[in-house]
């Protein structure tokens, strides 16, 4: 809780200032705490003369924060194939390791999966350690949480990283609960800090409207899921070398009560708009499923994917996977073409955070103009057509 | 089948808005709603209680003014509504929050069936669902878009993945978070309003769920804030003007870098 000293708090309104929540008034010359306070200790740091203290957060349970050592990234398969944002975990795992002078491991669940571990030792990996069983070929809560909780548990990891995607993000949870560590969800920026090794873990919050880091200062391992497509994978190297570990499993853990009876990939969901580097993006004003025809080639000659307002979900014009904000997913490309949406603040927060924002929408005053890198102010259905055939043509210089 | 629904009342983004001067979250006339994904986890157990017959309780951790988003749920279709309340619940991270909702679902008694969001948007995390499964020791699914086939001992759905989707079937008692395509909620109606009003919302406190201090709050919270900042603003920025063809060259050459 955050206690305020009566006698010396003297009303300046530092803390009120400083607080990014708007919890704290000050009241006749006394600072008052609200409902809406996190507990984030910004109005201690800036208060002068003392008057602000942070009580009841002695953590009942320390961790021995020596016996655990080491970065794993959980290296996401799901039929045969390796996500993209396994190789994103190498990279940044590949630079905390080396700054805290310790290994990296790759954890590898699946049937048939032993294939990745080359590529996996090539792009970072000191260690590959594969759980490889035919009851793993398909994602199961239970089991996967269970085989990852068991390893962490006996190898101690300080670190452990995972996309945040739809396995990573069902699955990590889990773990983090039964172990007792903090897990940050969606990271876009990682450190180790100097001083004491910790880690810290930078994640939008509120829509992207700020950004927070946050740290596990007790909890052993640090859990992050890192939103794909924000880290660099390393380059690849084939002359490297690391050790492959296959783990051995049990029935018990092996055992599950969720059952997969079928699995469906249709080839228009295919692509994962958290995975791409360029998404044109319809709303609204595209007006059709035809008018996404428009849509569909720019994103072709980009060699990009097809993202949606909800708007264009709603009409039935595209399917919900495609939909991008605060209901739908949020995304991170390095180019995102906003045609005929209006950046309503429910979709700016599923994009604002991409590279460069092009905005192509027909009223001047539309909001998506105040967070696009670019905008033009026009009749998409003229401009769309247009730009496709001009980056034919750049292409074909 | 008995059902508890978990909602949080959250700020509406429309209404978040970073000062840019301050550097601080505007806090003017910020409106709280119903996370819109426990909209649609109200909605489906609405349904399924439709079906099935049992009972629909919803369950909120939260300050004492988040018993308007249970009142709302109750005029959407909800029987019974279960405020946990404490100042000591101050700033729980994912890891408390789950803990104290899962006391809170052990004093709630007997189900069959829990839904969460997907996520709550003031966090995004998406943690809570899987955090109250695992305490549990329920089976779960994230992610889920449609309900396929309930009865009273197993329930069989299509959990959203990044590629398409699953088909899950697992036993009763459960978890699943929802996505918003499962269904479509609905509007409060007048009885539905009437009845809310009238309604008594169980107010439960740390101590009477038998939440323990040292695992709720910030003191149960392994994870800690310790910075908050504005983000980056973006470097160059142009609205181009002109004619369509004009715009676009303009454009073209600002985008050589992606083509
Ligand atoms: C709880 C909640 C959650 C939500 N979640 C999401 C979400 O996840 N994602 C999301 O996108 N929305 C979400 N919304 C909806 C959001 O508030 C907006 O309603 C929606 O984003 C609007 O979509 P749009 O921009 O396509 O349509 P509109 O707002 O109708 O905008 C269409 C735009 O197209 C322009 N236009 C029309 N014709 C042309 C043309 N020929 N050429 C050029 N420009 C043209 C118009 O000027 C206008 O600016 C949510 C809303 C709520 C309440
Ligand atoms: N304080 C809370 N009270 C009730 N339910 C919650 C609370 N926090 C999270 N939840 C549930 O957990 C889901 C995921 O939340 P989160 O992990 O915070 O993104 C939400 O959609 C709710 O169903």
């Amino acid at each position: 809780m955050l206690i305020v000293d009566a006698d010396k708090c003297i009303g300046c309104g530092a803390c009120e200032d400083n607080c990014a929540f708007g919890a704290i008034i000050v009241e006749d010359d006394l600072a008052v705490v609200g409902d809406s306070c996190t507990l984030c200790g910004a109005c201690v740091d800036v208060c002068d003369v003392e008057a602000l203290h942070i009580e009841g957060g002695e953590k009942a349970v320390q961790a021995d924060l020596s016996a655990w050592s080491g970065i794993w990234i959980f290296a996401e398969s799901r039929h045969g194939v390796l996500a993209p944002v396994a190789l994103e975990l190498l990279g940044i795992g590949r630079k905390l390791a080396e700054q805290r002078g310790v290994e990296l491991t790759a954890v590898l669940f699946g049937s048939d999966v032993q294939s990745h571990a080359d590529q996996l030792i090539a792009s970072g990996a000191d260690i590959v350690l594969i759980a490889d069983n035919p009851a793993l070929a398909q994602y199961r809560e239970d089991v996967y949480g269970r085989v990852l909780e068991q390893l962490i548990k006996e190898k101690k990891p300080e670190v452990v990283l995972a996309g945040a995607t739809a396995i990573g993000r069902s699955l990590i949870p889990q773990a983090a609960t039964v172990l007792g560590a903090g897990l940050t969800a969606d990271c876009t920026g990682l450190a180790i800090r100097e001083e004491d090794g910790m880690l810290l873990q930078t994640r939008p919050a509120f829509g992207g409207n700020i950004m927070a880091t946050i740290e596990c200062p007790h909890s052993r391992p640090q859990m992050a899921t890192v939103r794909p497509n924000v880290m660099a994978p390393a380059e690849p190297d084939s002359e490297r070398t690391g050790q492959i570990v296959k783990i051995e499993l049990n029935d018990e853990q092996l055992a599950s009560r969720v059952e997969v009876l079928e699995t469906v990939t249709s080839s228009e969901e295919q692509v994962n708009i958290q995975e791409v580097e360029v998404l044109v993006a319809g709303g609204r004003g595209v007006e059709s499923e035809k008018g996404f025809e428009l849509i569909q080639e720019l994103a072709a000659e980009l060699n990009g994917a097809v993202a949606a307002s909800r708007a264009a979900v709603d009409a039935g014009w595209v399917s919900y996977p495609h939909q991008v904000g605060q209901t739908g997913k949020t995304v991170c490309p390095k180019l995102y073409i906003a045609c005929g949406i209006s950046g309503a603040i429910q979709h700016a927060v599923g994009m604002q955070s991409a590279e460069t924002v092009v905005a192509i929408n027909r009223d001047e005053n539309a909001p998506i103009f105040d967070i696009a890198t670019y905008g033009l102010v026009g009749d998409l259905f003229e401009i769309v057509p247009l730009l496709t055939r001009k980056i034919q043509e750049q292409r074909r210089e | 089948m008995n059902i508890i629904v978990c909602v949080k009342q959250v700020p509406d983004a429309k209404d978040v808005r970073l000062d840019p001067e301050t550097n601080t979250l505007a806090r003017e006339g910020v409106e709280a709603i119903m996370n819109p994904f426990d909209r649609h986890a109200l909605e489906e157990a609405v349904c399924l209680k439709e079906q099935l017959g049992g009972k629909v309780t919803v369950l909120s951790m939260g300050p004492p003014q988040a018993e308007e988003v249970l009142r709302e749920a109750i005029s959407c279709g909800a029987d019974e509504g279960v405020l946990v309340s404490d100042r000591a619940f101050a700033g729980a991270d994912t890891w408390a929050t789950s803990y104290t909702l899962a006391k809170a679902v052990e004093a709630i008694g007997t189900f069959d069936l829990i839904l969460c969001g997907k996520q709550a948007i003031d966090g995004d995390t998406a943690q809570v669902g899987p955090g109250l499964a695992s305490r549990m020791g329920l089976p779960y699914v994230t992610c889920v878009q449609k309900t396929r086939e309930a009865t009273d001992s197993s329930i069989q759905v299509e959990r959203m993945m990044d590629d398409g989707y699953d088909v899950v079937q697992l036993p009763l008692p459960a978890l699943l978070t929802v996505v918003k395509d499962i269904n479509e909620p609905r509007v409060p109606s007048l009885k539905g309003k009437m009845k809310a009003k009238k309604a008594e919302i169980s107010m439960l406190s740390a101590s009477d769920v038998g939440a323990e201090a040292q695992y709720i709050g910030l003191a149960g919270s392994p994870t800690q804030v310790v910075n908050v900042f504005a983000p980056e603003a973006r470097g160059d920025r142009k609205i181009f003007s002109g004619t369509a063809a004009e715009q676009v060259e303009q454009l073209v050459d600002k985008l050589k870098g992606y083509l």
